[in-house]
């Protein structure tokens, strides 16, 4: 690894003997994005490899600090909202990229491609005939008494059977490097913008890393969820209007919501611009009304429609859920679609894909134990102190209980709780993620990653080459989110 | 094709006009710079706060205007949604519901601007550097002019942003005049001497107008060929009536272009105002009193961005097409 064979032009600083700046990576035995667990195979990943390592630190550092002064001057940031004052902070970006060769893109594309197929067959049963619940295979409180579950769409036909029509999945990778599926995100998932602009970042602040190695391009997101987006409007329209329907400047993800309108060069819509009246959707322009015909909205479903859902919510537009049972106006994501990637049907997604599409998972999930089944629940008792045990109805971390790091009192807690309410619980092992070579102020080190791939589906489910990678950036985390420590890396689909 | 949203319209319009503003303020601070001493070498910052109407609200939060607290109140203040940094933050605001509009270009330039603006501290700013202050303001917002020129794609948009941007222009031209008003009620005795004749030559220097006033009148410079210069010149393109007839022209355009059925209110009102300064004569003016007519013109101006507010940037209820 610490050859430097390459880049021989260098002048007269080639010739000072420095050790490579990968001589002292170790990846702690995990599975590593670039080594898996010996050594790199992959041709362009070992030229990757070998010019990081002939990289000069300062320089490195140098180079690095520009590219996330250009991300800040560029605007490409999430606004963080204190009493006084309005914070624009970056999504901390690493600059050393992480390699995905060929086959396992393969793996992945396949795999997504299988899990998106899966969620829309389900949304299109459950909201119509439900087969899935009357034959057992997932219990029916588990999905009509779900919050996400919308008896507003019981019946109602959508374009292609796609209600999905942009989804992340989040994989992980286990220690011998399989990957898994973490989490389903089919309402409105963010990121994909930070995957082109990273490229964008990378290609102008690290041109020489590039060089000359086949990474797919990530240029024709915009181009793809076009079409998909004009795959969805009413019958009868051959030039849709399209729009992307936002909460407004305050949202922390309106930099992506401003990137997806340019991209598709479309205008970017408030609930305000936009009014239903004659049950179409018009928006306010300066020649008066306009038709809308398709709305790619970044607005929960809760906050869409205040005569349908929340009356309270002033983001939204009345009577837009009216327009679209009409059968007026398309909406990506389609409504529902949370009861899909809810935890709690997380646990069934195997036998979902079995079930409908009559194949094994590609992408497995996370072993997970289903509480509210007999064995599951005996299986979680029996090992509580190597489990992790998850609520399904919470967000965001409440009420977890970390087996191996968990006090006899909380455990003993925790088994009584499950035994009170064991149709509320899952359980997962402790869940080791691959590590990537990341820039710290300590050199290159070994840091933990996941992986979200973006799928846009219309008529037909195309998955973007690459997808966001986040990086737990504190030695030993494997938090990835940007609220505790986390950023991102651009993500390279070798050919 | 989607037509331009009416919120769009509403903030390109916004967008120049705050960016012009900050410009002009920039202008006025360093005009008032050079005014403010009088022939003793005292100074004197409370005609600026009457210019905008400023005098009451500085003396609740400041008490007395001293000359650093005027200029900090029109420069740093975030408080006073009259300063530079406030007018530039709502130039920026306006800029980011904009971004899937405007160039990347131009936001990215605005956004840094802004933000080094916003990082300045008083030390940059007391009496000696004012100046240098003045000029990076009017830097930063000659360099956004360049850019949305050379950038700005060319359509309904940039009909508004000129509309905006000419509307603020005409608006600040007849407050730079009034702090001259403000400054030296002409008395007979001042008028030509040493001093007043430096005022109006610093004037017109803070319009940028000293060479072209030069061209067109080689020699002498009395109060009313300036005013009438500022006020009236074609060709000067900061004067009142090239703004008003730019608007004026723009309108037109933008209705004739886009088939519009809004904008008639407005280009009765500019119509009216463009004779009403091609047939005025300064001398007239000025036995009338200048300060006067500024408010009056002041007041058409507002009136013309009210019209179009009411025809084309959604402040009326919309009733749906059938």
């Amino acid at each position: 690894m610490s050859q430097r064979q390459e880049q021989g032009s260098r002048g007269a600083t080639a010739l000072v003997e420095r050790p490579g700046l990968l001589s002292n990576y170790v990846p702690g035995g995990y599975f590593d994005e670039y080594l898996g667990l010996g050594d790199a195979t992959d041709r362009s990943v070992r030229a990757l490899l070998s010019r990081i390592d002939a990289m000069d630190p300062d320089i490195l550092r140098a180079r690095a600090h520009d590219a996330e002064l250009e991300l800040y001057n560029f605007g490409i940031t999430f606004t963080v909202y204190t009493q006084k004052d309005a914070i624009d902070r970056i999504l901390p970006f690493d600059v050393i990229p992480r390699v995905i060769d060929a086959n396992d893109w393969d793996h992945i594309n396949r795999g997504v491609q299988q899990r998106v197929a899966a969620m829309n067959a389900f949304l299109g049963d459950i909201y119509h005939d439900q087969k899935i619940l009357k034959d057992g295979v997932v219990p029916r409180d588990l999905v009509l008494s779900n919050p996400n579950y919308r008896p507003e769409m019981e019946g109602l036909d959508v374009a292609h059977g796609t209600y999905v029509h942009i989804n992340g999945t989040d994989l992980i990778r286990d220690d011998e490097g399989r990957f898994r599926v973490l989490e389903d995100n089919g309402r409105t998932p963010s990121g994909v913008s930070y995957v082109v602009e990273n490229r964008h970042l990378m290609l102008r602040t690290f041109p020489d890393l590039m060089n000359g190695l086949p990474v797919r391009p990530v240029s024709n997101y915009g181009q793809k969820l076009h079409e998909a987006l004009c795959d969805i409007a009413p019958q009868g329209v051959s030039d849709p209007v399209i729009v992307v329907l936002s909460p407004g400047t305050y949202n922390s993800a309106y930099f992506e919501h401003i990137f997806l309108a340019r991209e598709m060069g479309v205008p970017l819509v408030e609930g305000r611009d936009l009014i239903v009246e004659d049950d179409h959707v018009w928006m306010r322009t300066i020649r008066g009304p306009q038709r809308v015909d398709v709305i790619y909205r970044r607005i929960n479903d809760d906050f869409l429609d205040p005569q349908a859902f929340n009356p309270n919510s002033t983001l939204g537009v009345p009577g837009l859920m009216r327009a679209y049972a009409k059968g007026t106006v398309g909406l990506a994501n389609a409504i529902g679609t949370g009861v899909a990637d809810d935890k709690a049907v997380y646990a069934y997604m195997d036998r979902i894909i079995k079930y409908y599409l009559d194949e094994e998972p590609i992408l497995a999930n996370v072993e997970t134990n289903i509480c509210r089944e007999r064995e599951g629940l005996q299986y979680t008792l029996d090992n509580l102190d190597k489990l992790v045990v998850k609520p399904v109805g919470e967000a965001g971390g409440y009420g977890i209980t970390v087996g191996p790091r968990a006090t006899k009192e909380e455990l003993e807690a925790c088994r009584q709780k499950l035994l009170d309410r064991p149709d509320n619980y899952i359980s997962q092992p402790m869940i080791a993620l691959s590590v990537c070579p990341t820039l710290t102020g300590d050199g290159i080190k070994p840091r933990h990653v996941d992986l979200r791939p973006f799928a846009v589906t219309g008529r037909d489910t195309w998955v973007l080459p690459g997808g966001l990678t986040r990086v737990a950036l504190r030695e030993g985390s494997i938090i990835v989110n940007s609220s505790q420590g986390g950023g991102s890396k651009d993500t390279w689909v070798l050919e | 094709m989607s037509n331009l949203l009416s919120r769009y319209a509403d903030a390109i319009f916004w967008l120049a006009r705050y960016v012009e503003r900050a410009e002009d303020l920039a202008r006025i601070l360093d005009v008032n710079e050079t005014f403010s001493r009088d022939s003793q070498g005292a100074q004197n910052w409370q005609s600026i706060l009457r210019i905008y109407t400023l005098a009451e609200r500085f003396r609740e939060q400041h008490g007395e205007p001293t000359a650093d607290a005027v200029i900090t109140f029109f420069t740093l203040d975030d408080s006073n949604p009259g300063s530079v940094v406030s007018t530039l933050g709502a130039a920026r605001e306006n800029a980011r519901t904009l971004r899937p509009l405007i160039s990347t270009e131009m936001w990215t330039q605005l956004n840094i601007f802004y933000n080094r603006v916003r990082a300045m501290s008083g030390d940059e700013l007391s009496e000696p550097r004012l100046a240098r202050f003045c000029a990076t303001i009017k830097e930063g917002c000659q360099t956004h002019t360049g850019i949305t020129e050379g950038t700005f794609y060319r359509d309904e948009g940039w009909y508004f942003y000129r509309l905006g941007r000419n509307l603020e222009r005409a608006d600040q031209t007849t407050r730079l005049l009034d702090v001259k008003y403000h400054m030296l009620l002409p008395s007979v005795d001042q008028v030509g001497s040493p001093l007043d004749v430096s005022q109006w030559n610093a004037l017109l220097r803070s319009a940028a107008g000293y060479h072209a006033f030069r061209r067109i009148q080689p020699s002498g410079m009395t109060p009313a060929d300036v005013a009438g210069f500022l006020l009236f010149h074609r060709r000067f393109p900061r004067s009142v009536a090239a703004c008003i007839a730019d608007v004026d022209t723009q309108l037109h355009e933008l209705r004739r272009s886009y088939g519009l059925d809004g904008g008639a209110a407005a280009l009765e009102r500019l119509d009216a105002l463009r004779a009403r300064l091609s047939e005025a004569t300064i001398d007239v003016i000025i036995r009338r009193g200048l300060h006067q007519f500024l408010d009056d013109l002041q007041s058409e101006i507002g009136a013309v961005t009210f019209d179009l507010a009411n025809d084309f940037f959604g402040t009326r209820p919309v009733q749906a097409a059938q």
